[in-house]
């Protein structure tokens, strides 16, 4: 299991041929208290870079893109009941959605754990 | 989510050494440097200043003393008059009122507090109207008055149901105040001015208080216990639930007092049959209003779901219509209902509380009721 980072403040674990999506806990705290997250629905086909989710916290909008292409599996029904969870605990419980990686070469341009470290920092 | 890189050009509070020592997030608004937050976060900061007591740094608000040639503060009372649609001559010493600076069209420049200190009117004005609003008062009532801007004070206002009890600690008169009073007041032994209001839908003070004591008032009102910084994010959250207008979003110079809903603070006196009706900018127009009814109002707005719906987002009369009836003019999640509100203008024929109007968000239509405020009840002590 590989996790890979996007510049935009995403997440993705890699198992086999299916990527798990979520924010980082960096994103969460520039975010700050979220309280309405709006998901993909299941099977939409997702090309990289388009808008795949919203979060919306006390003060803004922000999107999330689709950090590459693929068919959306499953959404996380448990962020749309409980927002806040992206704050609780982003890089865990509060993944977005999972998607079949169409295109591995996707992968190729983005980031490991210490590559995103320096990228916050 | 860029970094905050701080602006030189911006003014600093006298309490940015706090807010810096506080961990207060910091934001430039209104040409001056302040926290949008600290680190508990707008939802507790928020919630906070409802179940307790919150402080909030309001220095960048223009603070005016306004005083009459003659000496008599009824004569500044009537000179203040000719420019606002409130009756000023009838506010007793020791009391403030709600007031707007308004414009030849009936729109409203700023909004304003008003206080009768007994031997001159003390203003509280919008901070991005400041230098505005003192060109104003100095080329219309300079026959008449004296405008002196007091730059060298802090504000302070401490809100929420502890506000009470713990200002008494230092200001043994606080809890005798009822809402709406304002006056010099001592304040932890420094002379200080103290109204019992302020911008949150809670009981609680307004402290204005000489800068170089600010910093040290402001550290012992926080060291009471009940009290946690809060920063400009909470602010607005509080202010939205509680229905008050945020000036330059809710209302401006293109909206009447009428329009604006705030028809409940032109008095009697100032109204056709009135002692003093008229007199003030715009007061055809307002006053016709008054009587027939504007074409717009500012309602109160509650999103059906959860999916907060901002300022900017345009109202349709349903769920097809494509002809833009209205605007949100505020709107985010409301931390004590914990659900999105929103205000915003609709035509007066769809204004009535209870109706439905839609808005498009994200590609799809959205409902939002008409919905009385306050959302949430006010506490006030009067």
């Amino acid at each position: 299991m590989t996790t890979l980072f996007t510049p935009d403040h995403e997440w993705l674990r890699i198992e086999g041929d299916v990527a798990t999506i979520g924010v980082t806990d960096y994103a969460q705290s520039q975010l700050g208290d979220v309280v309405f997250v709006e998901l993909p629905k299941v099977g939409r086909s997702l090309k990289k870079s388009e808008v795949a989710a919203v979060v919306e916290s006390v003060k803004a909008a922000s999107d999330v893109y689709a950090p590459i292409s693929g068919e959306v599996l499953e959404v996380n029904d448990a962020l749309s009941a409980d927002p806040a969870l992206i704050n609780a605990d982003a890089a865990g419980k509060a993944w977005f959605f999972k998607i079949k990686i169409s295109d591995k070469s996707e992968l190729d341009g983005l980031m490991g754990e210490a590559g995103y470290k320096a990228h916050t920092a | 989510m860029l970094a905050y890189e701080p602006e030189t050009s911006l003014k600093h509070t006298p309490l940015h050494a706090l807010h810096m020592a506080s961990g207060g997030k910091m934001v430039p608004f209104a040409g001056y440097d302040l926290p949008v937050q600290y680190a508990a976060g707008v939802l507790r900061e928020h919630l906070h200043t409802r179940e307790a007591a919150g402080l909030f740094d309001v220095s960048h608000m223009g603070q005016i003393a306004l005083r009459a040639k003659s000496g008599k503060v009824e004569d500044a009372a009537l000179a203040l008059e000719r420019l606002v649609p409130q009756d000023i001559l009838g506010v007793p010493a020791g009391r403030q009122r709600y007031a707007q600076f308004t414009n030849g069209a009936g729109g409203i420049l700023d909004d304003l507090m008003v206080a009768n200190f007994g031997s001159h009117l003390y203003l509280v004005v919008n901070a991005a109207c400041k230098t505005e609003d003192e060109a104003h008062l100095r080329a219309n009532l300079s026959d008449a008055c004296m405008i002196e801007p007091l730059a060298d004070r802090a504000l302070i206002a401490l809100q929420g149901p502890k506000a009470e009890s713990v200002l008494a600690k230092f200001c043994a008169d606080a809890p005798a105040m009822r809402f709406m009073d304002a006056g010099p007041r001592r304040v932890d032994g420094i002379d200080c001015f103290v109204s019992r209001s302020g911008y949150t839908g809670e009981d609680g003070f307004e402290i204005s208080v000489p800068a170089e004591h600010a910093e040290a008032l402001a550290k012992a009102l926080l060291g009471s216990g009940d009290v946690l910084p809060i920063g400009l994010g909470a602010r607005d959250s509080l202010r939205l639930e509680a229905g008050l207008c945020l000036h330059g979003h809710d209302i401006d110079a293109t909206t009447t007092p009428i329009e604006g809903a705030l028809e409940w603070s032109i008095q009697k006196s100032r109204r056709h049959g009135g002692a003093r009706a008229g007199g003030f900018p715009g007061a055809d127009r307002i006053l016709l209003q008054l009587e027939n009814g504007a074409p717009r109002r500012r309602v109160g707005l509650k999103p059906e779901g959860r999916a907060p719906v901002r300022e900017g987002a345009p109202l349709f009369a349903d769920a097809a219509s494509s002809e833009q009836i209205g605007a949100v003019t505020s709107g985010g999640f409301g931390p004590s209902i914990n659900a999105p509100v929103a205000m915003g203008y609709l035509p007066a024929s769809h204004a009535a509380s209870g109706g439905l109007v839609f808005t498009e968000l994200r590609g799809q239509r959205l409902p939002l009721r008409v919905s009385p405020m306050p959302f949430v009840p006010k506490p006030y002590k009067r």
